[in-house]
């Protein structure tokens, strides 16, 4: 029901999927490199030796069954693992060839270098105005001027700024759940960021919201390398380069979306896609 | 068949909403009761009562009485039988009144207990006067004539008209006399006092210069000539507010002489009109709330003891506020969660149930005598043996309720702490902000309408709190305010009185309990007020918080 709805909105959605030219992986420049990650919860092992290479400037999609680990291997890419409890880390991740795990990196620096933006939206209970100041603040800019460039901007590249320019100063809990995301997406983007991780971000919304962050992830890629988790495979298909299936901490398959959902190299991500488990 | 209606309508729950509806309203109204109680005892006493000339029969003797009725109560003949009153013999009980009659230099007490068979008469005359005096209580009587030095300016029916005017010129002679007595020459000596303390500094630093000396003793020649002329004007007010007085005639004929300026009010309150009693309502409820007590505290207001409350309860929230928040924030942010923890947060649990007379004692012997003691060694040598900070005071009282408060507020803060969505969390982290700043600038803010329902349970503690004030700074009467216009403005080391201590002491501890009765549960009321009011504001700031800081849905 869901799916049809955002189908029948989604014409240039489809216009783009058709125009998407071949892609490769081996043509890309990369933006992060993992090697033999593997994370524990305490004594369960969660990922399992993960190898990939995410390319720059493009949407990487991470699908596969509830509880296969991809929301916590997106979680590693800015180390918001570290708040949990009794998790254990090996391998690398390398972005732009520098271990986010070495000593002398910042976890705050990190994580402005890489935004996120998680399944639920979840702004401050501040205006529309200081949600998307508010990464700036905390780096000291105090200059009037600057924030409101700043935030103007933000709220332009996440396709907000027409919706909400008469009421920066009302309290962003009042928007809709979708102006909410895309107010969450904004804030991320102010801080300008490298890479943008997106965990589920459209799992709560109805399905025209949901067309407009698909859409607003198309338009970010140009500027951003985007990782995002979703539970739905056609959203993985209409707005991913590259796209990633796991299953039980695994890294199962790993190819440009079209191979991937067209001709997939492996028995389970065949049968995921297809819909025979998951 | 009426078994099973009655399982059918137990099995519907219907009982169990009577039962819990049937506590509800019983503590509704235990609550309204108890209100009420104190409202109506509290307001009436304000009201200008009837004021009555019977002749009262005792054996053969016949006396006439003015004054007026205060209580009433029935009493078992056969008790008084018993205690040698003859009453007729078909008589079961008596009602007996309790009789203000006033006139306490004349008559040596000013309550008398009359019992309703022995009054054989009873008269309102309108001519009866009322003449409150700033010492020895009412004086009920007949206004004869009034006298300037000695002669006769107004008698009989004039004689009242004239005293209005002349009231207003003596009350405000006494008005200036307490400007001079209490503020100039009460900063004068408060200056004294320090040039003499700058002095023994001097002394105790070995730095007695004569030049020095020389100085402060120059200094202190301007004040005391300051002092001597506003003691000449003192000497013509006091001099002056001596001419006038008036001629009184109580029940028995028998006259007195009372000057102008012993008298704060005068009415005849059997002549008052409705509005005119209405008027002197409100004069004297507002003299209650705004003047300070006369007569051991049993006449006047009780501005001191409001003021001595607000100005400790305030200081107290100061206190208990960031410690209370700091360390919630770091029971439940900070600390690794475990063992130590459920024991930390047992023992702050428990800290609350602890009588309030330990903490009194606790504040006594750490803060006053201790920290006190050790803050005048270090501070305040020149002072000693006098202590300055080594004595009970509003300091010690504010921290001491604040160690009283602290496990509520704790308690709170860690509620409201706990309760911030971990998405609006990591939100703040994957910004790149700190845990620090993520707390400052969004969990804290977060969790700010707990903390207020923290303070506002903490404040309507402290404000009730008697006990352990009395060791750790209330008196019966604080002579000054704690603050004032003498630098440093606010002093922390000085007594205060207090609306709680001020009903125990009114109505246990003085001397005329009959009188001071009615003003127990007039205190009562205002500490009432004064709590709800302080709790109003606390509650009013915590909507708009809660307003501002909505937090996320689910």
């Amino acid at each position: 029901m869901t799916e049809k709805k955002t189908m029948t909105h989604g014409v240039n959605l489809e216009a783009l999927g058709r125009s998407r030219k071949r892609l490769s992986l081996a043509e890309e420049t990369r933006a992060i490199e993992v090697q033999d990650l593997a994370l524990y919860y305490g004594a369960k092992q969660a990922l399992m030796g993960i190898n990939m290479l995410i390319p720059r400037h493009r949407v990487t999609a991470f699908i596969g069954p509830s509880g296969c680990g991809k929301s916590t291997l997106l979680r590693c890419f800015n180390r918001m693992n570290d708040l949990v409890e009794g998790v254990r880390i090996t391998g690398r991740i390398l972005l732009d060839d520098e271990d986010i795990h070495a000593k002398k990196v910042n976890v705050a620096e990190l994580r402005r270098r890489v935004g996120m933006v998680f399944q639920k939206p979840n702004p401050f209970p501040k205006s529309i105005y200081e949600n998307v100041a508010y990464g700036l603040r905390l780096q000291g800019v105090k200059d009037r001027r600057v924030l409101d460039d700043a935030v103007e901007r933000a709220l332009r590249g996440a396709a907000l700024w027409d919706e909400v320019k008469d009421r920066l100063q009302e309290n962003a809990l009042g928007m809709s759940g979708g102006q909410q995301q895309r107010l969450v997406i904004a804030r991320a983007i102010a801080v300008e960021p490298e890479v943008l991780l997106l965990d589920e971000p459209a799992s709560a919304l109805d399905p025209i919201s949901t067309l407009k962050i698909e859409e607003l992830i198309y338009e970010l890629k140009d500027r951003y390398t985007i990782l995002i988790v979703t539970h739905n495979m056609q959203q993985a298909a209409r707005v991913s380069d590259y796209t990633a299936f796991m299953y039980l901490g695994e890294l199962v398959e790993y190819a440009d979306t079209d191979t991937l959902f067209t001709n997939p190299s492996q028995r389970q991500t065949e049968d995921y896609i297809t819909g025979r488990y998951g | 068949m009426a078994m099973r209606k009655f399982t059918k309508w137990y099995q519907s729950g219907a009982p169990w909403v009577w039962l819990s509806a049937g506590a509800v309203s019983i503590c509704l109204l235990m609550v309204f009761g108890i209100l009420l109680l104190i409202v109506m005892r509290g307001m009436g006493y304000f009201w200008p009562g009837e004021l009555v000339q019977l002749t009262y029969r005792d054996g053969a003797q016949e006396t006439v009485l003015v004054g007026e009725f205060q209580e009433h109560e029935q009493v078992p003949a056969a008790q008084l039988r018993a205690a040698g009153i003859e009453l007729p013999a078909e008589q079961k009980t008596v009602q007996r009144h309790l009789f203000k009659v006033g006139n306490r230099d004349v008559l040596g007490q000013d309550f008398r207990w009359l019992l309703d068979t022995h009054i054989t008469a009873k008269h309102y005359p309108a001519e009866l006067v009322v003449l409150e005096r700033r010492e020895w209580g009412n004086f009920y009587g007949y206004l004869k004539a009034i006298k300037r030095d000695g002669n006769v300016v107004a008698e009989g029916e004039a004689a009242y008209r004239e005293l209005s005017g002349r009231l207003d010129g003596a009350l405000k002679l006494h008005g200036e006399i307490r400007t001079i007595e209490k503020q100039q020459i009460g900063a004068i000596n408060y200056s004294l006092e320090r040039l003499r303390l700058d002095r023994r500094v001097l002394e105790l630093e070995g730095e007695d210069t004569p030049e020095a000396l020389a100085e402060l003793e120059q200094e202190r020649l301007a004040l005391e000539e300051r002092y001597k002329t506003l003691q000449t004007s003192l000497v013509t007010l006091y001099q002056e507010s001596k001419h006038d007085g008036v001629v009184m005639q109580d029940a028995n004929g028998q006259e007195k002489e009372i000057l102008l300026s012993q008298v704060v009010r005068v009415y005849q309150p059997n002549a008052m009109s409705v509005i005119d009693k209405c008027r002197h309502y409100l004069t004297k409820v507002w003299e209650f709330v705004t003047d300070e007590p006369r007569e051991a505290n049993t006449e006047g207001g009780i501005f001191p003891a409001i003021f001595g409350t607000v100005v400790m309860v305030m200081i107290m929230t100061v206190f208990v506020t960031p410690l209370g928040v700091i360390a919630a924030v770091y029971l439940r942010e900070y600390a690794r969660q475990g063992a130590l923890t459920r024991t930390v947060r047992i023992a702050v649990n428990n800290l609350a149930g602890v009588p309030s007379i330990v903490y009194g004692v606790f504040g006594l012997g750490f803060f006053v005598y201790f920290l006190g003691g050790s803050i005048d060694q270090l501070f305040f040598p020149e002072a000693l043996p006098a202590p300055t900070f080594g004595t009970p005071g509003l300091l010690w009282s504010s921290l001491t309720l604040a160690l009283l408060t602290l496990p509520v507020v704790i308690v709170a803060t860690e509620e409201g702490l706990s309760r911030i969505p971990r998405s609006v969390r990591e939100g703040s982290l994957a910004l790149g902000a700190t845990k620090a700043e993520t707390l400052w600038r969004i969990v804290l803010p977060m969790a700010s309408p707990a903390l207020m329902t923290g303070l506002i349970l903490a404040v309507a503690r402290a404000a009730g709190e008697v006990a352990p004030l009395m060791l750790v700074g209330v008196v019966k009467l604080a002579p000054a305010l704690p603050l004032d216009m003498n630098a440093p403005y606010l002093h922390l080391d000085r007594k205060l009185m207090h609306l709680g201590f001020h009903v125990f002491d009114v109505g246990f501890q003085s001397p005329n309990v009959e009188a001071a009765r009615p003003l127990v549960y007039a205190t009562a009321l205002l500490l009432v007020v004064v709590i709800v009011v302080l709790n109003l504001l606390a509650i009013y700031i915590r909507n708009r918080l809660r307003e501002k800081y909505r937090t996320l849905e689910g």
